[in-house]
């Protein structure tokens, strides 16, 4: 083992005997540009909805929920697609969220939420998961499209101006805070207070 | 060519004297389906229904426009002493079930000084033995049941309601009135 190692270095640190320098650094280039856009393309392809309704787990359960709620139909035909809410749209933020989905991935070979009664079941744990990660990034993907800034409050209803302008405004609250269960439905919150 | 199996005689006879009796029957009640087929007489007002409008039955009629919510948080004036207060506010897409219920989020006991809301009257926490539980009773827990947002609609009946108020200082001898 420890000789295939030593053999491999040998090779790798060794220059080049047969093609041109020029060959290597532009060859280099063009296969870094291809391998770069083969992967952010498999990236967005595991980000686009057909995706994530593939598996019966979100199509069944929560991809249901969500066509009942404002972020799916509206007066402007503006929505939300999973991917809006759930991953991060910074690069880097994206692949360590990319990253950690490989325990979706588990859980779906393993079928931690194969049927409707383990899907309920585990639903507070999941919602938690995502309310947990909406606070510490201060919510971030609802300001993607929700920017603070851009909010007229003379044209929110009296009672959300309010709330807007002096909770939100003093960050003592993040949007998560109030607007759980928006886009889908919330499960027993009585069962989240006891814990 | 007979597709049928060949009848017996005695059969035959049954079968005529069968034919014979249909057919006097249906000499006789000629006049009555003659008078039957006469067209109905014109209907001197087109048909009017409340929700249908004039559309005829067989007919799609147009669906009515759906009127917004009221939204403006300003409470309303109760119709009477025992009415449960409209709402304010619009509730569209609100969680009201077994696990979550959105009214309570805010209008709760212990939620409503953060949220500014009406908490709920000491009555929705009282089963009907009249014994006060520690969280809203279950048969008073889907808030919709009573409470229900308006919307500027034009009604779709009249109606001549009368405050009571109003109605206490009718003068004497006009009908209703308590003198």
């Amino acid at each position: 083992m420890l000789d295939l190692i030593k053999r491999y270095w040998k090779t790798i640190t060794r220059p080049s005997a047969y093609y041109s320098l020029g060959f290597l650094t532009l060859g280099g280039f063009v296969a870094g540009v291809v391998f770069w856009g083969a992967f952010n393309t498999a990236l967005e392809l595991t980000n686009t909805e057909t995706f994530c309704t593939g598996c019966h787990e979100m199509r069944d359960n929560v991809y249901q929920e969500l066509q009942t709620t404002i972020h799916f139909t509206n007066r402007s035909g503006v929505r939300a697609k999973c991917s809006d809410c759930h991953v991060p749209h910074n690069w880097t933020t994206k692949i360590a969220r990319k990253m950690q989905a490989s325990k979706e991935v588990w859980g779906k070979i393993f079928g931690t939420i194969d049927t409707r009664e383990k899907f309920v079941g585990m639903r507070l744990e999941l919602a938690q998961h995502e309310w947990a990660r909406f606070k510490a990034n201060d919510s971030l993907e609802c300001r993607n499209c929700h920017d603070y800034g851009s909010m007229d409050f003379t044209r929110q209803s009296p009672r959300a101006a309010e709330m807007h302008s002096t909770y939100l405004a003093n960050k003592e609250k993040t949007c998560i805070d109030c607007h759980k269960g928006i886009a889908h439905r919330l499960p027993d919150v009585a069962e989240a207070k006891e814990k | 060519m007979s597709i049928t199996a060949p009848i017996a005689p005695a059969a035959w006879r049954r079968g005529l004297r069968l034919l014979a009796l249909l057919l006097c029957l249906s000499l006789a009640g000629m006049p009555v389906l003659s008078q039957q087929k006469k067209p109905p007489p014109e209907p001197t007002a087109p048909l009017l229904d409340a929700m249908r409008g004039t559309t005829p039955i067989d007919k799609e009629s147009a669906a009515p426009l759906i009127y917004s919510v009221e939204n403006k948080d300003v409470r309303r004036t109760r119709q009477y002493a025992m009415q449960p207060p409209t709402i304010p506010h619009s509730i569209d897409g609100y969680q009201v079930d077994k696990d979550f219920n959105r009214c309570m989020f805010c209008h709760s006991r212990t939620a409503a000084e953060a949220a500014r809301s009406i908490p709920v009257s000491i009555t929705h926490y009282m089963d009907r033995d009249n014994n006060v539980l520690a969280d809203v009773s279950p048969r008073r827990y889907f808030c919709t049941q009573c409470h229900v947002p308006q919307a500027d609609a034009k009604p779709l009946v009249g109606n001549n309601f009368v405050d009571v108020e109003q109605l206490l200082q009718r003068k004497p001898g006009v009908m209703g009135s308590s003198k």
